[in-house]
């Protein structure tokens, strides 16, 4: 499989990136990873004239915890996302949720950038972001703005990014929240039937804070607000947990597909749901 | 046919420069270019394993990255690991335990443990299947393959004991 004929460009930094993108239009891309995008090259389901490398943006990369707010650059891999100790302390669900994703060859390249921005609704990142409450950095010509996660995705593969735009960085905040991230896939590697983060913080016994966001599941992530509100003020209970799987369940709509048809996805979902909710709820 | 650039890449430690158009995937590179078939194309979608080398420090498919992408950067494939003469750890065990039965997926199965040793030198077994789980073997069912993992880690260990 060969891809079709592009040029390359390898800048040293962000300005040099958008001046590339400036001057090529949408025939130009950006590559991080390239282990969505090298796949549909080759398959030819895209084709590039321009391929823009960010790989030697140094201000791209690394994980910063500062003042309870952390921000990750996002040529950052799958693979530091898992190693990274500092990481694993503030916020650990980022881990635990990267390591569901494809094989270790794959985590090594993927980087979280390329998956948030991607706007695949199968990839994992999306769904977390919109639960952490994260903000995405777009720089472009016109300077840089930032777009709440919960508002980046407007359909598959559509997001708030402009064509001329590159998402430089994640920035959250630090919880100290009961966390799970749980996926049901057919095999390793393969996208989720249904996956679910949730984050879930108690005081004396009561809810104070829920979030839950669900993967691959409509075809954009998403977030239920619904779903949260089942749960504060109660004691996360097994009527409570009952409540908030029937709400995220009324926010979602699945389509069939190979991984099954709509009834199906329901059923997993409803399951997936309510494990993460309950194993958040129990590291609360 | 697109422009051809120049590409320069360090293989088994030795510099190659090469003029390739930027699409060409790095497994042709080095298995047409470089006559290093070891590693292998097998489905050649990046699922598959049989293509895995060690580029910069990560284990990589090789049949999803370009050229263009592997500029300035240092391989190893199989070939750099060990010879017919002087096998390494993981060759002399893989042939111990009958890690390998039609061989094909054996290159990218070794290159790839010997990145994860030398990430995590006393893997667990539950490790081991969770390290290799972007090789897919179909022909031994793992078993073997997940011993002859272990026993190199072993015998790495046991060597690294022995001169201290």
């Amino acid at each position: 499989m060969i891809a079709a004929a592009f040029e390359y460009h390898r800048p040293a930094n962000i300005d040099q990136a958008l001046d590339v993108l400036t001057r090529h239009g949408d025939d130009a891309r950006v590559i991080a990873g390239g282990h969505s995008l090298i796949p549909m090259m080759k398959l030819r389901m895209t084709s590039i004239e321009h391929l823009v490398d960010l790989q030697d943006i140094a201000e791209m990369k690394g994980i910063s915890v500062v003042d309870g707010r952390i921000t990750i650059g996002a040529l950052t891999t799958q693979h530091d996302l898992i190693t990274h100790p500092e990481l694993a302390r503030a916020a650990p669900i980022l881990a635990e949720a990267a390591l569901q994703i494809a094989d270790p060859q794959v985590r090594y390249m993927g980087t979280v950038g390329g998956n948030v921005a991607n706007g695949d609704p199968g990839n994992d990142m999306p769904g977390l972001m919109q639960c952490l409450d994260a903000m995405f950095t777009l720089v472009g010509p016109d300077g840089s703005r930032d777009v709440a996660a919960r508002e980046f995705y407007h359909s598959a593969y559509v997001t708030a990014r402009g064509d001329d735009e590159i998402l430089t960085k994640i920035s959250f905040a630090a919880s100290h929240s009961g966390y799970a991230y749980e996926k049901q896939k057919r095999k390793v590697g393969d996208y989720a039937t249904a996956a679910c983060a949730a984050l879930i913080t108690k005081v004396g016994g009561r809810c104070t804070a829920a979030s839950v966001a669900m993967t691959n599941l409509s075809d954009t992530p998403i977030w239920s607000a619904a779903a949260g509100a089942a749960l504060i003020d109660t004691t996360c209970d097994a009527d409570a947990v009952r409540s908030a799987v029937a709400a995220a369940l009324s926010d979602i709509n699945p389509t069939g597909d190979n991984r099954g048809p709509v009834e199906f996805k329901r059923h997993v979902a409803g399951i997936i749901i309510g494990r993460a909710i309950t194993r958040a709820v129990a590291r609360a | 046919m697109s422009k051809k650039m120049q590409v320069s890449i360090t293989v088994n430690g030795e510099a190659h420069d090469l003029l390739t158009e930027p699409r060409e995937l790095l497994i042709y590179v080095l298995r047409e270019r470089l006559n290093l078939t070891g590693a292998h194309v097998g489905c050649e979608t990046s699922h598959c394993g049989a293509c895995t080398v060690d580029m910069n420090g990560k284990s990589v498919k090789a049949c999803t990255v370009f050229a263009a992408q592997a500029n300035g950067a240092a391989i190893t494939t199989i070939e750099g690991l060990g010879n017919p003469d002087a096998l390494h750890v993981l060759q002399q065990t893989f042939r111990e335990h009958h890690g390998l039965q039609c061989g094909y997926c054996t290159p990218g199965m070794i290159t790839r443990a010997h990145r994860l040793l030398l990430e995590n030198p006393n893997p667990t077994e539950e490790e081991v299947r969770f390290g290799i789980a972007g090789n897919l073997c179909r022909c031994t069912g793992y078993q073997n393959i997940v011993k002859s993992i272990l026993a190199a880690a072993a015998e790495l260990n046991a060597t690294k004991e022995a001169a201290q």
